[in-house]
């Protein structure tokens, strides 16, 4: 019996002295090889009887069982330090710049379309469209604005050869004409808002040829100048994500609206820097945004509804022009030049879908 | 519309501010575009007594005065002759600006005497060229306030920028009514309208051609033995402030009268007249006229002209003529008080391009009225500027009349301005706007007066009533709707070009907004045939460059490509989602998403050898595009068919069926040689209107049935012709054995060293979905011989041993 305890002891001394993989595997055949001495050992066993026989049998049992234990404990221990061996020489050098990955921005117009749908959809408005190639009817008569009317020169129209011909195309100067395309093709009550490019033959520091708009539309029986005011300051404030942001309407002319309202907001120009927000009702606080008014009646007509019942509201911005108030982009003329660098740095990552629940 | 304060309060009697008024006129729709309050540059020139003046002990000329400021005491060296003792002047402390020397007045010592500002002349002011000596203010001039209060120096400008629809305000006077509707003030009667007689028969008359001309009406008056001066300084100086320059009496009061009522004139020389008619009628095509500014204009039939025989005198409601104009040594003039078509004189004005302060108003329509009391206004004045006598009235026409009854319902206010006003103060709103009003039970009965030819129907008068009554007062409403949550706001096709828009920027490109419209040399490179362009052709383009709709937006994102790689940043990804066009016709608009990639396909990086980029980057914009938009791609087929601004070889594309719904591909170097552009570059066209709509609505997803065995993977080589397409291999493969067979990969294309010429290698990684048990290896072999069966004979190509 010593002999098995002393070979216990011995074994474990040597397992624990292993200092490699190797080492213990050459104590663990020396151990349990064909040789081994645990195996020389239980080969000897048959050589005992009886009761001896099993006594050392159970006796040599723990002895292998406390052995083999020790192994696996030690070849962990060695499998961990070699791993930590190896590793401490994998070095990278961490400021290496990683894989580029596509990194993509949109355009602010198309942002902020989002936001003000995002925005009016929220009060129930869907979005209507209409052709850029507009007819004469369509961005002018129907809209109460007859041939030669002098209000005509209000808009620098751009003209098309069109076809066959006819009369010319014009270039919408406004979103206005899809008032009329939805009131041609759907009854009330409307609530629409008309996003799309227009046209002008402009061409300065503030003016482009091409631009956008977004036009609104409601129309039911009762919908009146303060429902007009209401949604217009909703939606400013909900825009610039201003809760106090003054608004103020002031009488003005359009002819296919009456009344007819311009809207101001409130703003800062302390120190040239053009900023929306509450600063007070000063005669220099104030900032033009929007033309709006109730729907004349000849417009209604024109578009097939009775204005006798049906009444409503109608406004239009320049989505350009608020996407420059809000994000600080000083030159319209950039907004069309396709830029990288300007679309890199005023642009929005394809994730940031506007809306109303993650806040503007 | 220019007008100054002290203007307006001929007019306007009222106590308030300039601030309050300007506030007023705001709100009330007359939108102030500037205030010039001259007052303000001159604040600091203040009133002061001159105490002690002595010699100065050494010049002669100069003399040390003491002025009292109002404040202090203070000496200053003066060189003016006419500074004395007990005078009052202008004085400018030191530190002052003086506009007309332009220098800052500093504190300095003239001759060793210290001198602590200046006394300052009419020149030092910028008021005059006089500097004979310094201003004298009289005895009574309030000591230490400003001195432009004592001078009449202190009248603010107002500019107006009035909206075409109120000719009324086109005169202070209507302006004034305006503001007194309000109750900012009170109207004054207005009385230089009563009827003047005339001492004799005019030797002059009208007569209007009866050819469609935009003369409805004229009034006309003789005067003679007038004094042709300067005006007197009251109103030299009226004309001035409102930035007009004084000419002569005659031509003063026509000004005057224009700018004060809304009434333009002219004045004709009569001595200067061969006929004794004037007549109104249409110019002929290519006559010319010799205007007042010393500037041929030449005339067409559209046009109505004022002529005296047949020269023509004046182009009507627009400008006078040189040949009959007043000058000094006129003696007699013959007044015109014409009526005439707004649209006609816009549209003579326009053509001829002159901005005057007659076409101005009579663009915007000029009261009718106003043809009657415009020649005794202007004859009293002439009478009383430039003595003479004045004849009796001659007219031609008909004068029109302006009034309109409209009846408005009072609960019109409430129901569309949104505002609860009580009837007797609709009706008294009206009243102070001229409008002639009876309270008829729930009828306001009223006639527009003569001069607002722009309130036509009832919700003009609901715009009368809450403009004058306060916008501001309309309590505002949030609109409300019928559930709490509202339906989609974007259809199914926004949708998609709003998914196509984002999974384009996730694909690494750049939104870009480009014009609608490019040179039509550009375009014809894009277009697929020339004449297709011709109907999208802009009349009056803003230039050459940008002359016809774009018949494909990659044009315009080469070249903005092309100018960025100028700047230095060459190698970028553009795309735009935007319209195209076909032809002018309501559906010749295409919405289309369209992008380049132009140089590198990434930044140079240690870790991966530079690329180019090539056809199937665009392939695959194309496809990611596609997939966004809910295309089924599996299904999609690629083909190397593109138009001719492709890469012949290098492009293709992507059809269902016979849907095409993209082009990709290399742009051809040709093109890009043509757009100044230096490649490489690609691009792709995705049309969103070609897609398949969805059919099935329903947002449910088939039912997923995931397999519980393995799948097995099996890779073949297979050796084909070179002009074999990958396509066919693949589809070959897929289509071998039915139900198996889930996926198959091509992974590797190989032409080159052991393969013979003509010839390639595709290699093919097939997976099979083993359905109810594990494939046994026999089975296996026997799928992969069915594989290889299929390829071969579909491409005649051979497995590779």
């Amino acid at each position: 019996m010593i002999e098995v305890i002393e070979l216990q002891v011995s074994l474990l001394e040597e397992v624990a002295a292993a200092d490699s993989l190797d080492a213990l595997e050459a104590v663990r055949v020396s151990a349990f090889g064909k040789k081994g001495r645990i195996t020389e050992q239980m080969k000897s066993l048959s050589q005992l009887d009886g009761d001896l026989r099993k006594e050392s049998g159970q006796a040599l049992n723990l002895v292998k069982d406390a052995v083999l234990e020790a192994i696996t404990a030690r070849q962990a221990d060695l499998n961990a330090a070699e791993l930590e061996a190896r590793l401490t020489h994998e070095i990278i050098d961490v400021t290496l710049p990683p894989r580029p990955r596509p990194d993509g921005r949109l355009h602010p117009v198309s942002q902020v379309t989002e936001e003000c749908i995002a925005i009016f959809g929220e009060m129930g408005f869907t979005v209507a469209e209409g052709p850029d190639i507009e007819d004469d009817f369509h961005n002018f008569t129907a809209l109460n604005i007859p041939p030669e009317h002098p209000a005509r020169q209000m808009h620098d129209t751009f003209y098309l050869k069109g076809q066959d011909g006819g009369a010319l195309s014009v270039l919408r100067t406004h979103t206005s004409p899809v008032q009329i395309r939805t009131m041609e093709t759907s009854k009330p009550p409307i609530r629409v808002i008309a996003p799309g490019r227009t046209y002008r033959s402009d061409s300065d520091a503030t003016h482009t040829p091409m631009f956008h708009q977004i036009e609104a539309l409601v129309i039911d029986e009762t919908t009146h100048m303060g429902h007009l005011k209401g949604c217009i300051i909703d939606f400013c404030r909900a825009f610039f994500d201003i809760s106090d942001l003054p608004v103020r309407f002031r009488p003005s002319y359009f002819p296919f609206t009456e009344p007819s309202m311009e809207v101001d907001i409130g703003c800062s120009r302390e120190g040239g820097e053009l900023r929306i927000g509450n600063f007070g009702e000063g005669a220099d606080n104030w900032l033009e945004i929007m033309g709006s008014g109730m729907v004349h009646p000849k417009v209604l007509e024109h578009g097939g509804i009775d204005s006798a019942r049906y009444q409503g509201f109608a406004f239009g911005m320049g989505i350009d022009r608020i996407a420059m108030l809000k994000y600080g982009i000083p030159d319209l003329r950039t907004f069309f030049d396709a830029d990288i660098r300007w679309i890199k740095h005023y642009g929005f990552v394809p994730l940031a879908v506007p809306s109303m629940v993650r806040g503007l | 519309m220019k007008f100054t304060l002290s203007w307006l309060k001929d007019h306007l009697e009222t106590a308030a501010s300039t601030d309050a008024i300007v506030e007023t006129l705001i709100q009330i729709g007359l939108e102030v575009d500037t205030i010039d309050d001259p007052g303000a540059k001159l604040a600091a020139f203040t009133v002061a007594h001159v105490v002690a003046a002595e010699q100065h002990p050494d010049a002669d000329r100069l003399q040390v005065c003491v002025v009292d400021t109002g404040k202090e005491q203070v000496q200053i060296v003066c060189g003016a002759p006419n500074a004395r003792v007990g005078m009052k002047g202008v004085f400018a402390p030191a530190g002052t600006y003086v506009p007309g020397i332009n220098i800052e007045l500093k504190k300095t010592k003239i001759r060793g005497v210290e001198s602590n500002g200046m006394l300052v002349s009419e020149r030092e002011m910028g008021l005059s060229d006089d500097h004979d000596g310094i201003i004298e203010l009289p005895d009574d001039a309030p000591l230490g306030e400003p001195f432009a209060g004592v001078l009449g120096l202190d009248d603010p400008v107002i500019d107006i920028e009035l909206t075409p629809n109120r000719p009324d305000c086109t005169g202070v006077r209507g302006i004034a009514r305006d503001l007194a509707a309000t109750g900012l003030g009170t109207l004054k009667p207005f009385d230089a309208a009563a009827p003047l007689d005339g001492s004799y028969a005019s030797p002059i008359d009208w007569s209007i051609a009866s050819d469609g001309n935009a003369c409805s009406y004229v009034v006309g008056r003789h005067f003679r033995g007038v004094t042709n001066r300067p005006s007197p300084s009251w109103l030299q100086d009226r004309l001035r402030a409102i930035g007009l320059r004084p000419i002569s009496a005659l031509v003063d009061v026509t000004n005057y009268v224009s700018i004060d009522l809304g009434r333009p004139l002219h004045v004709f020389d009569a001595n200067k007249l061969d006929n004794n008619t004037l007549t109104m009628r249409r110019a002929r095509d290519g006559e010319t006229f010799m205007a007042l500014v010393e500037r041929e204009y030449t005339l067409d039939s559209e046009m109505t002209v004022i002529s005296d025989g047949d020269t023509v005198e004046a182009a009507a409601g627009v400008m006078g003529g040189l040949e009959t104009s007043c000058t000094d040594d006129t003696t007699e003039v013959f007044l015109e008080v014409a009526l005439f078509d707004p649209i006609s004189v816009a549209a003579t004005g326009r053509k001829l391009a002159i901005e005057s302060d007659a076409r101005y108003r009579f663009e915007r329509g000029v009261d009718p009225e106003s043809a009657g009391w415009g020649a005794e206004v202007a004859a009293r004045m002439i009478l009383e500027l430039c003595g003479g006598e004045t004849s009796r009235l001659v007219t031609a026409g008909i004068k029109p009349d302006g009034a309109r009854k409209i009846e408005l319902r009072t609960d019109r206010v409430a129901r569309l301005g949104g505002i609860e006003i009580p009837v007797a103060r609709q009706a008294e709103i009206l009243d102070r706007l001229g409008f002639e009003t009876k309270i008829d039970g729930n009828i306001i009965t009223t006639t527009a007066p003569s001069w607002r030819p722009d309130v036509h129907g009832e919700p003009d008068l609901v715009e009368e009533i809450t403009r004058i009554h306060g916008f501001d007062d309309i309590e505002s409403v949030s609109l409300d709707q019928d559930a709490a949550l509202p339906s989609a706001a974007i259809n199914p096709a926004q949708l998609r070009a709003s998914l196509v828009r984002r999974a384009l920027a996730a694909q690494g490109l750049n939104e870009a907004v480009t014009w609608s419209f490019m040179g039509r040399l550009h375009a014809e490179l894009f277009a697929e045939n020339a004449d297709m362009l011709d109907s999208l052709m802009l009349v009056n383009p803003i230039s050459s460059e940008l002359d016809v709709m774009r018949p494909s937006i990659l044009g315009n994102l080469l070249l903005a490509a092309g100018r960025n790689a100028d700047r230095g940043f060459a190698d970028l990804c553009l795309f735009e989602l935007g319209p195209a066009y076909r032809d002018a016709g309501p559906d010749g608009q295409l919405l289309v998403a369209a992008g380049v990639r132009h140089g590198n396909a990434h930044p140079a990086h240690w870790s991966n050898p530079i690329r180019i980029v090539d056809a199937f980057d665009a392939k695959a914009d194309a496809l990611a595009a596609l997939d966004a938009a809910g295309a089924p791609t599996a299904n999609v087929q690629a083909s190397r068919e593109a138009p001719a601004w492709y890469h012949p070889g290098r492009s293709g594309r992507l059809c269902l069926g016979k849907n095409v719904l993209a082009w990709f591909g290399e742009i051809h170097p040709g093109i890009l040689g043509k757009l100044d552009v230096r490649g490489p570059a690609i691009g792709f066209e995705v049309f969103l209107d070609a897609l398949p709509e969805r059919k099935d609505k329903s947002a449910a997803r088939p039912l997923l049935n995931l397999s519980s065995l393995q799948p097995v993977r099996r890779d073949f080589a297979f050796l084909v012709n070179s002009d074999v397409e990958a396509g066919n291999v693949v589809r070959a493969a897929r289509g071998a054995v039915r139900g198996l067979i889930s996926g198959v990969d091509l992974f590797d294309v190989y032409e080159g060293k052991n393969i013979e010429d003509g010839k390639k290698s595709l290699a093919i990684q097939v997976t099979l979905q083993p359905v109810e048990a594990t494939l046994t290896d026999n089975e296996i072999d026997k799928i992969a011989a069915q594989i290889v069966t299929a390829v071969e004979n579909a491409t005649g190509g051979s497995l590779r041993g």
